[in-house]
């Protein structure tokens, strides 16, 4: 059963190589910065969605940090038992449970308004739809990763050091800077590794709240406000409308691309961890 | 250092109140979102709404018995197949942690968990769509089978390492064959970590909608028929909320509400049941 596992993942790996293969053979490593992208002229550039799952993910990423790690302080640290460390894991767990699909569908109805009355305050052109509402509901949804890894390895910082450091003196501030954070940095930095991971691959909130086009944007206002598309997004708007073969390798060249990022993402997060542990 | 105790102190508590602040101030979204799902959606759920298709546009009432159905039999199906299976790896990972095998196959479960949704319904449609040549419940089915092992695996492999090595030392000394070990005594041991990993599991694919979208595909008819496309709740939601109709974003709202119940219902259900027999996961 074991190597069924292996045999699943090698799979899916060959299928992708294999039904990419004839957009590789035609335009070959330029795909990625190739900038249009236009399935009726048959011309197929993945820039756009590179660009659009970069910056979704790394908003969302930037967002999530401070409450991810505020959590893990406060769990891990000032706080590990009683009630009201429970209530809020346990909050924190069912953010992670809720359906991405529920976030899209909150989203579009309650954030996105919300987004189109502050865009019209500060004089962008209100889509509401576009790249920051993804990121915010994004940053939502991969904070419970970050989060729940942050608060086993605080927790593992072994109480020898905190308390050499009480004793000379210091402030429950100055222990967590100077003693819990060094310690646990590559820990922490792993958890923000993996959420990244979860960030890169989210589908279906991204789909529903991005706007989905494919043009580049011409400013970076626009950029971040406006409308874009993901590689997770395009695939899931585009793959069942793919009428030619060509359109279709080149949506799951899109597919392997993401395979092989999410992966190594994800491979070094574990391995920064199974290392941390280990010591 | 040298700086006066009054000051860092006071820095302390500053510190201490943002990371309070934060910590917090995630609750906000949970509620907000979970509060505008239920006030929505609870008024939508009846009888009729439990019982019936979706209406066509235009006409009032019609129900989501499809997507009840249809989730219902997909994660049956899915379940089905994967719990054997990562039953089997997660045994034998526990059981043999050094070999060759279990280092490639633990590899893989770890790129498994991190592959994203979209790119498993992709290399399913291939595997199963394209020869069947139709959508079908049956290639959905596979596609949560394969987001259902890692999960399943992990946490038989974890509930078992932590059982006590003198248990299977003493039914192997008193001579009980080693599958008989594995299975009257070790998995009964870890029965109640295994299956709040199922449950955790099938908690996760029930929302899953990406890998759906090109195997399932949906279906505004009842179908009992794992060959022919069904439709599911969370891509009910996705078809229906993108809809411009309100009568169908009301659907939608109540199919919402049922999903996170079931979501809320499994995962309440899964805490309990780790609490209870004090597992880890």
């Amino acid at each position: 059963m074991s190597i069924l596992l292996v045999v699943i993942i090698l799979g899916v790996l060959a299928t992708l190589i294999l039904e990419s293969l004839p957009t590789i053979k035609t335009l070959g490593i330029g795909f990625l910065w190739g900038k249009v992208w236009d399935p009726v002229s048959n011309i197929y550039g993945a820039y756009p969605f590179l660009v659009g799952t970069l910056l979704t993910s790394f908003i969302a990423l930037i967002i999530s940090v401070p409450f991810s790690y505020a959590i893990a302080i406060y769990l891990g640290e000032y706080n590990p038992k009683g009630w009201l460390s429970d209530l809020l894991k346990n909050a924190i767990e069912l953010i992670a449970a809720v359906p991405s699909i529920i976030y899209g569908f909150w989203g579009l109805f309650v954030l996105v308004p919300i987004i189109r009355t502050f865009e019209m305050k500060i004089g962008v052109a209100p889509y509401g739809i576009g790249v920051l509402t993804s990121s915010l509901i994004l940053a939502v949804m991969i904070i419970p990763y970050a989060a729940s890894l942050g608060i086993t390895l605080i927790r593992m910082v072994p109480s020898p050091l905190k308390e050499a450091a009480y004793g000379l003196g210091a402030t429950r501030f100055e222990v967590i800077r100077k003693v819990i954070m060094p310690y646990t940095r590559s820990g922490l930095f792993a958890g923000v590794l993996l959420s990244l991971g979860r960030a890169l691959g989210e589908t279906m909130a991204v789909t529903m709240l991005i706007g989905n086009t494919s043009a580049v944007a011409d400013s970076i206002k626009n950029a971040i406000f406006g409308p874009g598309n993901t590689m997770a997004s395009v695939i899931a708007n585009e793959f069942t409308e793919a009428d030619h073969s060509q359109y279709l390798s080149a949506l799951i060249e899109l597919g392997l691309v993401l395979f092989f990022v999410t992966v190594v993402i994800n491979l070094i997060g574990k391995r920064i961890i199974t290392r941390f542990t280990n010591e | 250092m040298e700086l006066n105790i009054n000051f860092r102190n006071a820095k302390s508590a500053i510190f201490k109140g943002i990371i309070v602040f934060f910590a917090f101030l995630i609750t906000v979204p949970l509620i907000i979102v979970l509060g505008y799902i239920i006030k929505q959606g609870i008024f939508q759920v009846n009888w009729h709404f439990l019982t019936n298709v979706p209406a066509p546009v235009g006409e009032t009432g019609g129900g989501i018995i499809n997507a009840l159905v249809g989730s219902f039999i997909m994660v049956m199906v899915a379940a089905v197949v994967a719990i054997p299976v990562g039953m089997a790896a997660g045994i034998y990972l526990s059981e043999n942690p050094r070999t060759k095998l279990a280092y490639y196959s633990g590899l893989c479960v770890d790129i498994l968990q991190g592959v994203p949704s979209i790119v498993v319904g992709i290399v399913v449609y291939f595997w199963i769509v394209k020869p069947l040549g139709t959508f079908s419940a049956i290639s959905g089915s596979a596609a949560l089978a394969i987001m259902m092992l890692p999960i399943v695996i992990r946490s038989t492999e974890q509930t078992l390492k932590m059982l006590p090595a003198s248990l299977k030392e003493a039914a192997l000394s008193l001579g009980v064959p080693y599958h008989r070990v594995i299975l009257k005594v070790i998995v009964p041991c870890g029965f109640a970590g295994i299956l709040s990993g199922i449950m955790l599991s099938v908690a996760r694919v029930i929302g899953e909608t990406a890998p759906l979208l090109f195997t399932a595909f949906g279906n505004p008819y009842l179908s009992y028929s794992i060959t022919k496309p069904m439709e599911s709740l969370p891509h009910l939601i996705f078809t229906y909320a993108t809809s411009p109709y309100d009568d169908w974003h009301n659907l939608a709202w109540g199919a919402s509400f049922i999903l996170l119940m079931f979501v809320l219902v499994l995962n309440i259900f899964t805490k309990v049941l780790t609490r209870k027999w004090k597992v880890q996961l």
